[in-house]
């Protein structure tokens, strides 16, 4: 179905096979005699910039992000490929500042594009599954955490692999409970995503019995994160912004912006251990993460890349592989065809988190274990044993089937 | 729990009762964690060596005559070939980057062996330490399988999700076969009839023709008061006689007892935790189970279905094979 409209396609693949030789696995000739005349998958990456004022230097998101793990997902769908006929092509384009997103969705489709892997923030989103909703195209969000994209705004056309707000806050609050520590001091940033994570953590306080004990705003009043004499004003911040609070266990961080949460370690006024958007982070992913294979993986892509995996490459690489496990077992590149498998009974897929991953058929969201790292290595992996569900222990994390808001159309 | 304690006490007396120095196989299980082999005394049922070898070793073979054993070191990217005698490292085999699994050739001549980081399965010839042969397969290669009649060459693919039948001769591949998510391990029945190959993550058994290149059945797994999840099939064994095969479940922490004949499960043995690997004794009378979270291998009675004792071994234990001397 994509015949002549794949030329643009192929260029952008050729251009990456130059500039990366590994991934050029694809392009050699099937290993086996294959009867079935050569299938083409035609992938889009659909991104915008992310800012590149973060506290740590090592977060600072590289020109490719999100884009790397959509290739290295490329590199083992068309390795299949080669066995099954099937070649995967990917096209990347990345969004300036105001541009139409509904636009590069009908520009895709143009080309014969309509799978579409997003990098787009909550509101471009949306405009992008409607415009694609008139093409037939499926999108995959590989970044946006909001739980309104899975809830009240849920559309039939977009896949989710990143974990919500909701399901990340969960997954913290399992293990502080599992470890006794019920008695929150929840600081939260002044962006609007600080405070949408602020009452995810609010919801989880409540969902699993902690007590936030006091909150307090940090207000983000401009200026660099790396100035030459940040330690010496960070040192002496912190212990202001958290003095007399009333007892607790953990001090829990909202603060998606990234301003403040990532002083926060060693610098409470009370000596205490920090949690959410600092120090102990609840996320899809993590450079330390090599349990269950995941050292495969990691490997695959520094060898790449040049650099580690963060959780956007990887959340862009499961909906790569999403979309490969749809191709291989219906033999199809239809988007009608992709999507009725992946909301089917029989999908799953493998993703190195210790157990098989599937869908919420409610609103499409990858049900996944949430990993809780400290930069240096997993700390833990939730759900915590002892939360139990009555059909997935996964669904333990975030909004579950019963509280959905989401009709899907 | 305590029941299975007292079953320990009881077996491991009767056992020291009726020992006889007939039965000295020796089984060597590598610790992936621990950089090392523990070798167990099958008369005695415990570890009475441990000995260093290279990094990060999981897939394991021991020769026809028991003098060499071929060891994985997946992060030193090569095969450690140890003494059997002085458990020394000998030599090594050149493998290509990441090792995990590995058979020989009947004839004992060859490795075969799984290049995780590489998507190639490897053969070696031993005499000359030479490699012999690359077969381009699918991401991450891991199961390694061959046909009594060493014709057909398997391997599996984990992100791939295929059994690829290669035809060891030609150094070409047959046949590609789609399976259950994350492929470990495959097997064929010693009449060679059904290839079966495992998938960790899909929690199935696919069960293949190998002449007709199809998957006949597939065999599921459900355990009372555990998630599906939490089923994830790895190491397959089948008895002799062909009747029965045994499944280690993974985090399920059972192994699954399965009628060949019906494909039913007809019992499930609790082993230790994350159950990764079998092996059976020459002589069929014990299976064992390399179980990598709680550090120990359990030790099934195969006539009894029966688990009879766990052994502490090193850290992680993932691969076991046994001498046949």
């Amino acid at each position: 179905m994509f015949s002549g409209k794949c030329v643009r396609a192929y260029i952008a693949a050729i251009a990456l096979c130059s500039a990366v030789p590994l991934a050029c696995s694809h392009a050699q000739p099937a290993q086996t005699p294959a009867q079935t005349p050569v299938m083409s998958i035609a992938v889009g990456v659909l991104r915008t910039a992310h800012s590149k004022e973060t506290i740590s230097i090592l977060d600072i998101p590289p020109d490719n992000d999100l884009l790397a793990g959509a290739e290295l997902g490329l590199q083992d769908n068309a390795t299949t490929g080669k066995f099954t006929n099937q070649e995967f092509t990917l096209k990347d384009r990345k969004l300036a500042d105001g541009e139409d997103t509904a636009e590069a969705v009908r520009q895709f489709a143009k080309d014969g594009i309509h799978l579409i892997i997003a990098d787009l923030p909550a509101a471009q989103l949306l405009a992008a599954a409607d415009a694609g909703k008139q093409s037939n195209t499926l999108l995959f969000n590989a970044s946006a955490l909001d739980d309104r994209l899975r809830e009240e705004d849920c559309r039939a056309n977009v896949f989710h692999t990143a974990p919500t707000r909701s399901m990340l806050a969960d997954g913290l609050a399992e293990y502080l409970i599992w470890k006794q520590w019920r008695r929150w001091f929840l600081v939260f940033g002044s962006h609007p995503e600080d405070q949408l994570l602020a009452d995810a953590i609010r919801r989880s306080a409540k969902k699993f019995g902690a007590k936030i004990v006091e909150e307090r705003l940090y207000q983000d009043t401009g200026g660099g994160r790396r100035s030459d004499s940040g330690s010496v004003q960070t040192q002496r911040q912190m212990p202001v912004l958290t003095q007399n609070a009333p007892a607790y266990d953990v001090l829990v961080a909202a603060d998606e912006s990234d301003v403040f949460a990532g002083y926060l370690p060693y610098r409470t006024w009370d000596p205490r251990p920090v949690a959410g958007s600092g120090g102990l982070k609840p996320t899809s992913w993590d450079a330390t993460h090599e349990q269950w294979g995941a050292a495969q993986l990691q490997n695959r892509f520094y060898r790449l890349f040049n650099r580690s995996m963060n959780a956007r490459d990887n959340q862009a690489w499961m909906a790569m592989r999403m979309i490969g496990e749809a191709v291989t077992r219906t033999h199809s590149n239809d988007p009608a065809k992709l999507r009725e498998f992946l909301v089917g009974p029989d999908f799953s897929f493998a993703a190195f988190k210790g157990q098989r991953l599937t869908l919420r058929s409610w609103n499409l969201q990858v049900r996944q274990p949430i990993l809780l790292g400290d930069g240096r290595s997993i700390v833990s992996v939730s759900p915590q044993e002892g939360f139990l569900h009555q059909t997935s222990e996964l669904d333990t994390l975030g909004y579950d089937r019963p509280e959905t808001k989401c009709v899907l159309r | 729990m305590r029941a299975a304690l007292v079953g320990l006490i009881f077996s491991t007396c009767s056992l020291a009762a009726s020992s006889t120095p007939a039965l000295a196989y020796l089984a060597y299980v590598t610790n992936e964690k621990g950089n090392s082999i523990s070798v167990i005394d099958l008369d005695k049922l415990e570890v009475v060596r441990t000995a260093k070898v290279g990094q990060r070793p999981r897939g394991i073979v021991v020769n026809k005559e028991g003098t060499q054993i071929f060891i994985c070191a997946g992060d030193d990217d090569t095969i450690n070939i140890v003494d059997a005698k002085t458990l020394q490292i000998i030599g090594d085999l050149p493998s290509g980057p990441d090792p995990e699994l590995l058979i020989l050739s009947p004839d004992g001549k060859l490795v075969y062996l799984s290049n995780e980081n590489d998507n190639l399965v490897t053969t070696i010839d031993i005499n000359t330490r030479k490699v012999v042969g690359e077969i381009p397969v699918g991401v991450e290669p891991e199961g390694m399988a061959l046909s009594p009649d060493g014709k057909i060459l398997v391997n599996t693919s984990e992100t791939t999700n295929m059994a690829h039948l290669i035809d060891p001769q030609k150094k070409e591949i047959i046949a590609n076969i789609l399976v259950g998510a994350r492929p470990r391990f495959a097997q064929f029945t010693p009449d060679g009839s059904e290839l079966w190959v495992s998938a960790e993550v899909g929690g199935t058994i696919s069960v293949i023709d190998p002449v007709k290149h199809a998957v006949t059945q597939k065999i599921e797994f459900a355990i009372p008061g555990l998630p599906k999840e939490a089923i994830q099939p790895v190491g397959i064994r089948i008895s002799r006689d062909g009747k029965t095969a045994f499944v280690a479940l993974g985090p399920a922490n059972r192994v699954a007892v399965i009628d060949t004949a019906s494909k039913q499960v007809t019992k499930y043995l609790l082993v230790g935790q994350r159950v990764w690997q079998l092996a059976f004794t020459p002589d069929e009378k014990y299976l064992l189970s390399t179980n990598g979270v709680s550090n120990d291998v359990s030790v099934i009675d195969v006539a009894g279905l029966k688990v009879v004792k766990s052994i502490p071994v090193g850290s992680f234990p993932w691969g076991v094979a046994v001498s046949p001397q």
